[in-house]
């Protein structure tokens, strides 16, 4: 008996370092998304909010690089949060949204159209820096089951090792740095700021097809619904940029479909006017992004949209707000800094 | 199902509680129904082939086996009534019934086999030939085929020698059949071992499951960190003959020989290991053929099963039989040495050229096959100049340098004649080879040459590392089973072997995305 039990000790210690390894080669081989492809590290981010928002914004590239909280908080104090990431299929947003609704029931939620165009996964890796830093929940289970390309497999979401087992061989000072380290943000309430300037250039005409993918649809029918259950307002939008396209008829789907369902479409393309947008000055990268300055002027114009429309709350004045963007206002304007005299050559 | 898939994991973490967990006397239809779900698995088209074999297969054993009664039975009857000559004609007649039987049954599992392996290239001749399609052009090797079909023609064939009864339920046929372990890459097993083991009842055994975890680990290490891993870079050297030639010859000859020991005896490994969590013994098909000193030596240590195979069924019988024996008598006047030797060189090329064959359709298998009985004769012609020199030079002979180089030579012979495998038509087999002997590149291979293959250094020093872990392991088996030694050291330590293999597997194993799950290379023989 003394014997059996020393057995099973025994056992039950080479089962506890051998999973204590295993977990600590996990983290050492995941991406940690902080010096390199951080756009990984967007998602992950949203947990560490300490006050909760009256805005949402979810959708890809052009929410994350088009709008920033800060302004919208200090010229209007409307508080507000980014749920983006790269290349954010329109189910990851659904997801996403559904995961915030955990925590809490924003007053509107925005949407960005251009995801649309696809209706079916498109690449592993985006899949993973949208998900890997996703809080595990049904959200997170449907959002893999909606995202896996060919070849990807359920477990290697669960047991990240299996994915990332190769990096091992090829690991960086970033890896080891933020091994048991989190690391700052790198957003700004989900906004990731760009302060460099590249005008807009000509740009190729793409083949395309007239109609928008059935499948995006039926994943805006449902963040349509959850936000209609949740009495939240749902705003599509398509943020101005000038590339990739947003043709025509793409524009009238949406139009019809906003019509149908009742709520707000903004084409931002054709408010560029209006909101002080010029593609020469307000981008960093030829016009499908812009940058700090054009995220600010857009969230300016947004920002009076959305309360005029929605009469959301001013919080500033509010002792917790105050606090929590005074903070973030004061890294937004450092790392404003920092990228212009990086810029410089300083 | 692959091996090396989730599903072939679940599908095992399934199936061994619930055979162990279910009364003992139907724990073999609980077997017979897991290995229907894996042969479906992997499409109908096959599980109808194989449900064909079991059919003919099982019919076939059963009318010998009543013709074997019948005749029994008759020759009693007949005993005091009839002459000799009477009773001999009745028994004549009872076994050319017999032979007939059996040649229908070897002619629709053989004619299967034929069409799935050669209807592409009959397809192409055809095409070529005449603008037709042939019939079989489309059909792919359906999984396990070779294997299962040599093993359930080897039990009709013991059948019909009298070496076992038939068997009476077909379903225990069946079992035999489809044991899933042994359909991916076998080894081909026999009915009275293998077949019986199955049928026979199986308590669980902690330590019996260790060690066969043990095994089984041991088979997935060799073949996701050395076997797929160096398959990059032999497919890379394959697919370009045009590029690749002179030293890079040589570094593929020695990669695909480690490549192919390590996916074949991994996955054998794998197979072995699966039975013995089933309390299953299969027999072993490898016994350190790398260490082996003659070509003859090698092929007795590796893929034993299908030598076996190939020696009961095809050789001995071949030697022995009508045709050889007139053809012996008729070479007397040539002297006794040639009229020795006919049948032996003629059976030996002719079991060369079905294992060739056995192994694919293309021309460059039958060439691989040939050349390898042409080595083993002039191996056997050579003998005596060999016992000379070793008379000679007795101290050399017997020392560890000579032992090293006969490996060295058997090693660098065999991957030689392997080059054959690697390429699609006898043409680039041969230039590739004798471009060692025409280009001179070392300086090509170490200059980022190797780097091209797909494979970066440290995959290389991974491998390496693998190579010489499997190389020190075999060395070490020759003082008896590593793992009977594992065991030896306790239970603790058993488990902490298990973890530390499974734990570099995770590790340095190439699975998951962005790699390509590779099936097993003898698969697809």
């Amino acid at each position: 008996m003394k014997r059996e039990l020393k057995t099973a000790i025994g056992i039950l210690l080479a089962c506890i370092v051998f999973f204590g390894a295993l977990s600590a080669l996990t983290r050492l081989a995941a991406p940690k998304y902080h010096d390199t492809l951080i756009d990984g590290h967007l998602t992950g981010e949203y947990y560490d909010e300490k006050t909760d928002h009256d805005v949402l914004f979810v959708g890809d590239c052009e929410v994350y690089e088009n709008f920033s909280p800060v302004t919208l908080y200090n010229e209007y104090g409307v508080t507000s949060y980014i749920r983006g990431g790269a290349q954010q299929l329109v189910w990851h947003s659904y997801y996403f949204l559904k995961d915030a609704l955990r925590a809490e029931t924003p007053k509107v939620v925005v949407f960005n159209v251009l995801s649309l165009r696809y209706g079916e996964p498109q690449s592993e890796a985006y899949n993973r820096l949208a998900l890997d830093g996703m809080r595990w929940g049904a959200a997170k289970v449907g959002a893999i089951k909606a995202s896996m390309t060919g070849g990807e497999d359920f477990m290697s979401y669960v047991f990240p090792l299996l994915r990332y087992h190769d990096r091992i061989t090829a690991l960086t000072a970033e890896d080891f740095e933020y091994w048991f380290k989190k690391g700052d943000p790198v957003s700004f309430k989900g906004y990731m700021m760009h302060t460099g300037v590249e005008p807009a250039a000509e740009t190729p005409q793409e083949i395309y097809e007239p109609n928008l993918p059935e499948q995006s649809f039926a994943w805006l029918e449902k963040i349509a619904a959850l936000c209609e259950e949740n009495g939240i307002a749902l705003v599509l939008i398509k943020s101005p940029s000038i590339y990739p396209e947003w043709h025509p008829e793409w524009d009238a789907e949406i139009a019809a479909f906003a019509k149908a369902h009742g709520v707000r479409y903004d084409n931002m393309i054709t408010e560029n006017d209006a909101i002080g947008i010029d593609m020469q000055t307000d981008t960093y990268d030829q016009g499908q992004h812009l940058n700090v300055y054009g995220a600010e002027k857009l969230s300016r114009w947004f920002g009076k949209v959305l309360k005029e429309a929605y009469g959301l709350k001013d919080h500033r004045g509010e002792a917790a707000y105050d606090a929590d963007y005074a903070a973030l206002t004061e890294r937004y304007e450092a790392e404003k800094q920092r990228q212009l005299s990086e810029e410089n050559g300083a | 199902m692959l091996f090396t898939s989730w599903a072939f994991l679940l599908f095992l973490a399934v199936l061994v509680p619930v055979y162990f967990l279910v009364p003992k006397r139907i724990q073999w239809i609980v077997l017979l129904l897991f290995n229907a779900v894996f042969v479906c698995a992997a499409g109908v088209l096959g599980a109808v082939f194989m449900v064909v074999t079991i059919g003919t297969v099982y019919a076939a054993s059963r009318a010998i086996d009543a013709l074997y009664s019948r005749q029994r039975e008759t020759l009693a009857a007949i005993k005091e009534t009839h002459t000799k000559e009477e009773r001999k004609q009745t028994r004549l007649r009872f076994e050319k019934r017999r032979r007939l039987v059996l040649i229908a049954c070897l002619a629709v599992n053989f004619g299967i086999l034929f069409v799935l392996k050669y209807g592409a290239m009959i397809g192409r001749f055809s095409a070529a030939l005449f603008g037709t399609r042939a019939f079989g052009q489309d059909l792919a090797l359906t999984m396990g085929i070779s294997f299962y079909t040599f093993s359930t023609v080897g039990y009709l064939l013991d059948v019909y020698r009298e070496t076992i009864p038939a068997e009476k339920n077909p379903l225990k046929l069946a079992l035999f059949t489809s044991f899933f372990p042994l359909l991916v890459q076998g080894p081909i097993t026999r009915f009275e071992t293998v077949g019986r083991a199955l049928l026979e009842p199986h308590s669980f055994d902690g330590q019996r499951f260790l060690s066969a975890g043990l095994r089984i680990a041991w088979g997935y290490w060799k073949k996701l960190i050395v076997a797929d891993r160096l398959l990059v870079a032999v497919k890379a050297l394959c697919a370009r003959p045009d590029v690749y030639r002179g030293d890079f010859i040589l570094v593929e000859m020695l990669l695909y020989a480690a490549c192919l020991y390590a996916d074949f005896t991994g996955g054998v490994d794998i197979t072995i290991g699966v039975g013995e969590l089933l309390g299953v013994r299969i027999e072993e098909n490898f016994l350190r053929p790398y260490f082996s000193k003659s070509i003859s030596e090698y092929w007795r240590r590796w893929h034993i099963t299908l030598g076996e195979w190939f020696k009961r069924y095809v050789y001995y019988p071949l030697s022995v039989s009508k045709p050889m024996r007139a053809l012996s008598k008729g070479t007397r006047k040539l002297g006794a040495g040639v009229s020795r030797r006919v049948p032996v060189y003629l059976a030996t090329l002719l079991v060369w050229a079905l294992t060739g064959a056995w192994h694919g359709s293309r021309p460059t298998f039958l060439v691989w096959g040939l050349l390898n009985g042409a080595v083993i004769l002039i191996s056997e012609e050579l003998k005596p100049l060999y016992a000379r020199f070793h008379k000679r030079s007795p101290r050399l002979t017997a020392s560890a340098f000579y032992r090293g180089f006969t490996v060295i030579r058997t090693v660098l012979l065999l991957s030689s004649l392997r080059i054959l495998d690697c390429y699609g038509t006898i043409k680039e087999a041969f230039s590739s080879f004798f471009s060692m002997f025409t280009t001179w590149n070392w300086g090509a291979v170490f200059r980022g040459g190797i780097q091209s293959l797909g494979l970066s250094y440290t995959d290389y020093a991974i491998a390496g590392l693998g190579v010489i872990a499997m190389f020190a392991l075999s060395m070490t088996q020759r003082k008896g089973a590593i793992r009977l030694r594992i065991r030896k050291r306790g239970t603790v330590f058993s488990v902490c072997m298990l973890l530390v293999l499974i734990g570099t597997i995770l590790i340095f194993g190439r699975y998951g995305f962005g790699f390509d799950a590779s099936q097993f290379i003898y698969n697809r023989f």
